[in-house]
């Protein structure tokens, strides 16, 4: 890139989501600086769009994203650790229900 | 009998019709894959770059085609590197030095606004093969057309200094726009074959779309009726297009029997 590119710092960043296919959920493909929304969904056409990706791009600025922090692992994640039930593998199926399938 | 007198063909008319269209995006290609590496932005030097390859791309297409029709065994590298200056008929806008990040939106953008009306008129032509061409390359036109306009209004309602850089760029190429709607007996004969189309019948439109952008963008509009240049689809160009050519043929030249496909 050129040496003239003090506006990177001014320029907001930018979170990228492409869809692959009608009906898939949106995927966090990468982010992105631009200065506004109609830019920043250009670029990403042009960075994340450029081999067949998807059919749909959300973008939203990454100011916008509130994440959980790695000290809420412990109180978030863990306690689903031992409790298989949640599955739905943990149940097994009716031998009823087996043979209707 | 000589050459005043003599006709113009069908297939010599096609061919330059198609000639004339691939030499504009070659050489708009490549002056904006200058910009590789050199971007304002990682961002917009992919966007620029992507812009290129789609130029490159529509003009190997055209080239391809016009190898077809002129059926002397020649392929599309020949039109591209084995022909000198006199032979490109490429616009002169097209290769102008790409300047500044704004000159080349500028350009871009008066190219692609002009490429636009001309495909969506184009892709009804009788040749399937060429309109089915046309058909493909003109969702890349829009795209083109997309991203350019939206950098004129940024640049020209952006910062003083943006304003006053694209300014200074329309103002600066605005001669060179005459040459657009230019037309000669390739036209009229392709026009009558519905092989090509009559680019007058736009210019309304196309005068249209760049007035309410630059005005949009906080701009003026410069004078239309100002001197403008010619000559370039006969062959006569500005003295950027050598420079262009020796950097682009000479690799080729050198080694006419490399292999890259």
């Amino acid at each position: 890139m050129s040496d003239n590119n003090s506006n990177k710092d001014k320029w907001p960043l930018w979170e990228v989501f492409t869809q692959p296919k009608s009906g898939k959920p949106h995927e966090h493909a990468g982010s992105l600086h631009a200065a506004d929304e109609e830019m920043a969904l250009q670029n990403a056409r042009d960075t994340y769009a450029r081999r067949n990706e998807g059919v749909s791009i959300w973008v939203v600025e990454s100011k916008h994203i509130t994440a959980s922090t790695p000290e809420d692992m412990g109180p978030f994640f863990d306690p689903a650790n031992d409790k298989p039930y949640r599955h739905p593998q943990f149940y097994s199926v009716p031998r009823a229900v087996k043979k209707r399938s | 009998m000589t050459t005043e007198t003599k006709e113009l063909t069908k297939k010599e008319a096609f061919l330059s019709y198609l000639l004339r269209l691939a030499d504009d995006r070659l050489i708009l290609g490549q002056r904006m894959s200058e910009w590789c590496g050199h971007g304002p932005q990682l961002e917009e030097d992919l966007a620029m770059a992507n812009m290129a390859l789609d130029l490159i791309g529509h003009a190997t297409a055209l080239y391809e085609y016009a190898a077809e029709i002129e059926d002397e065994g020649h392929d599309e590298d020949h039109f591209a590197y084995f022909r000198d200056d006199r032979d490109f008929t490429n616009l002169q806008l097209c290769e102008l030095p790409k300047g500044d990040f704004a000159f080349t939106i500028a350009r871009q953008f008066l190219f692609s606004a002009f490429s636009y009306f001309q495909y969506e008129r184009l892709k009804e032509a009788k040749d399937e093969q060429f309109s089915g061409m046309v058909n493909k390359h003109l969702k890349e036109i829009k795209y083109h057309l997309r991203h350019s306009r939206e950098w004129v209004l940024r640049l020209g309602d952006g910062t003083e200094e943006s304003h006053e850089r694209i300014q200074g760029a329309f103002d600066e190429m605005w001669m060179y726009t005459g040459e657009l709607f230019y037309m000669d007996e390739v036209d009229e004969l392709a026009i009558n074959e519905n092989f090509g189309v009559d680019s007058s019948e736009f210019k309304d439109e196309w005068k249209k779309l760049v007035e309410d952008t630059l005005i949009e963008a906080t701009l003026t509009v410069p004078d239309w009726d100002q001197f403008m240049m010619s000559g370039s689809r006969k062959g006569i160009h500005t003295e950027h297009l050598g420079h262009i050519l020796a950097q682009m043929q000479f690799l080729r030249r050198s080694h006419p029997d490399a292999e890259w496909k």
